[in-house]
């Protein structure tokens, strides 16, 4: 087992060392440069000094070279300067970090409290109607666009109904750090992340469903059940125990899955996150703040991948590679 | 389909032969209603879009009329008229045109690549599979949509071409992985080595023995993909990041709705467009699940 989490994790090395090429290139192919942010305010400049400087920063070296200390900034906190605000692009994404982490972490626990005992009903009933309506919906779920179910979503508790705020991450009426406040804060997080939480169900009811059923036949609950273990206690302590785990494995493939619909839920519920900045980035040819988010949501899939892989290959031995 | 009988010496094995392919799926269809009601409404769709849409010239129908800004839905204007008076059943049956053609071909161009690729890896196996399959994981952690609206909005002179290309570059992994897996285990097989006795080459033996066993799989999953890059499609569409405005896509008419004024009180303009999308996607979804049912003996309801 330790020899499968080394060798997967050694895969994730070149994994990051090409993706970091791949964005160097990528940002190569951008318009604009280090510089640019800096003389956006300032067009008088003298063309003559601009090649100065961008020879100094050594913007004009070799290709290798320009990675290797491109690459040593990344490494030590360095993101650069954004190319349209003149501000360092760190300063840009600290208040938008938090507000994508509060974002993703409710989808997340709203992703279980629905999954869960679906997951756990369609199991222990297999074949019902009941059943049948949740494998439905896991099916239609998986197969709905995100941004189009997140539109009808605020569309009806948003506009229609009014019962959520149709945008913004928090009231700018109330005051910072009271009771109120943070309230205001779960009220605008709760449309956005249902919205998102309620498509991100789909791979844990599926698996939750046929791991019970499986479970159901194995020697350990026939045992229990001779025993005479009420059937209730069947459940809960020997069947539901032993097919949650698995289910923890997904938490990787989900924190991925929700990272990229970030993108369209922060767009569509004008929530100030991380997806939004990289639209408007993008919208404003920002490469600067564009490039370390690519970054960044490239490292976090890769990490995401990862962790569920390792917990999937201490759960279930089935799906190890040697 | 079953072979005619035409065969004097065929009759007899004829009989006692499972059913063919197409006689299962027919079957599934008929058991399973739901799937047979979104097989008619889907061809229904797409019949009625490519054939009204024959008479619709893009430039006519994206023209805009100032004066005739956001009309109520009436007997003019069947779903009324968007913020440059431009009719929207119109572009509504255009776009769904264009979404459509552009979905099939990413399915039909990602299909290409992941089976050649996914047979050649599992059937070969030792480094070929590793050299591919690395890449399939690689490209899988890629924050895809990212570095495609990334992309879009560099390349210069962007156009539908370079939009399925760009897309295509990084939806084929799922199906090489699928495919890869069923080859190795078909490889396995006895007809196989058999094949390989007689002296048959290999590429022989990929496309017209190996391939044939796991067309039902590569049908289901096409299918299932179908609805997937519609999806895609339209969500960078709506972003501002798919298809260039001169060729209108269910997503462009979704995307008025980012000014909040037609979201909330001009529904007509951009609701059609997403319950279309909903209406297609299901429909694709559940006639892939029961094609998915007929392809495996254990799950069929007829």
């Amino acid at each position: 087992m330790f020899k499968f989490i080394l060798r997967r994790s050694l895969i994730a090395i070149p994994q990051l060392f090409l993706l970091s090429i791949l964005i160097f290139l990528l940002a190569q192919a951008m318009p604009g440069d280090a510089l640019s942010g800096r003389f956006i305010n300032n067009p008088n400049l003298d063309p003559a000094y601009q090649s100065e400087l961008r020879d100094k920063l050594g913007l004009n070296d070799p290709l290798p070279q320009q990675y290797a200390r491109w690459i040593g900034n990344l490494v030590q906190g360095e993101l650069g300067m954004s190319y349209v605000h003149n501000v360092k692009v760190e300063t840009m994404l600290e208040s938008r970090i938090a507000n994508t982490f509060w974002l993703g972490l409710a989808t997340l626990i709203l992703t279980y409290l629905i999954a869960i005992p679906l997951g756990v009903i369609a199991g222990r009933w297999p074949d019902t109607y009941t059943d049948k309506f949740i494998v439905t919906y896991s099916y239609v779920s998986f197969s709905i666009p995100i941004f189009v179910f997140a539109l009808i979503m605020l569309y009806i508790f948003g506009f229609t109904l009014g019962w959520f705020p149709t945008g913004g991450s928090v009231d700018v009426r109330v005051e910072p750090g009271s009771w109120d406040w943070y309230l205001s804060k779960l009220h605008h997080l709760l449309l956005p992340a249902l919205s998102s939480a309620l498509l991100a169900t789909t791979s844990t009811i599926q698996y939750l469903r046929n791991e019970i059923i499986d479970t159901k036949l194995k020697d350990f609950v026939k045992t229990a059940r001779a025993k005479g273990t009420p059937e209730r206690k069947v459940y809960s302590r020997h069947i539901f125990r032993n097919s949650l785990l698995p289910v923890a494995a997904f938490l990787g493939y989900d924190i991925v899955f929700i990272l990229g619909g970030s993108i369209f839920i922060e767009q569509i519920f004008s929530y100030p996150g991380l997806g939004q900045l990289f639209v408007d980035s993008i919208t404003q040819r920002d490469f600067a703040v564009v490039n370390v988010l690519v970054m960044l949501y490239g490292f976090l899939s890769i990490l995401g991948t990862l962790l569920s892989d390792i917990i999937l290959s201490i759960v279930d031995p089935r799906i190890r590679i040697d | 389909m079953a072979t005619p009988a035409v065969n004097n010496n065929n009759t007899e094995i004829e009989k006692v032969k499972s059913p063919s392919g197409f006689k299962i799926i027919v079957r599934e269809f008929i058991k399973d209603k739901v799937a047979l009601i979104s097989l008619i409404l889907f061809l229904g769709i797409v019949l009625y879009v490519y054939i009204y849409s024959m008479g619709l010239d893009t430039k006519e129908v994206t023209r805009v009329d100032i004066f005739n800004q956001f009309q109520e839905p009436g007997p003019v204007h069947w779903l009324g008229t968007d913020y440059g008076g431009r009719d929207v059943y119109n572009q509504l049956i255009l776009g769904a045109r264009n979404s459509l053609t552009i979905g099939i071909a990413i399915t039909l161009i990602t299909s290409i690549i992941g089976i050649a690729l996914g047979l050649l890896a599992g059937y070969y196996g030792g480094w070929v599979d590793n050299v591919v399959m690395r890449t399939v994981d690689f490209v899988l952690v890629l924050p895809a949509l990212m570095i495609i609206i990334v992309y879009v909005s560099i390349v210069p002179e962007f156009d539908v071409r370079k939009f399925i290309f760009i897309m295509s570059l990084f939806y084929w992994t799922s199906k090489c992985r699928l495919i890869r897996s069923k080859a190795l285990a078909e490889r396995e097989h006895e007809y196989v080595a058999a094949s390989k006795t007689l002296g048959t080459p290999d590429w022989k033996i990929m496309l017209f023995q190996v391939l044939p066993n796991l067309s039902s799989i590569i049908i289901v999953n096409m299918t299932l993909n179908l609805a997937g890059n519609i999806g895609i499609e339209t969500s960078l569409t709506y972003l501002g990041f798919g298809l260039p405005e001169s060729v209108p896509s269910l997503g462009t008419l979704i995307s008025y709705s980012r000014n909040p004024e037609v979201m909330e009180n001009k529904p007509w303009v951009w609701l059609p467009a997403a319950i279309l999308i909903l209406v297609l996607m299901l429909c694709i979804n559940f006639i892939g699940n029961a094609l998915k049912r007929a392809a495996d003996a254990r799950q069929r309801l007829g």
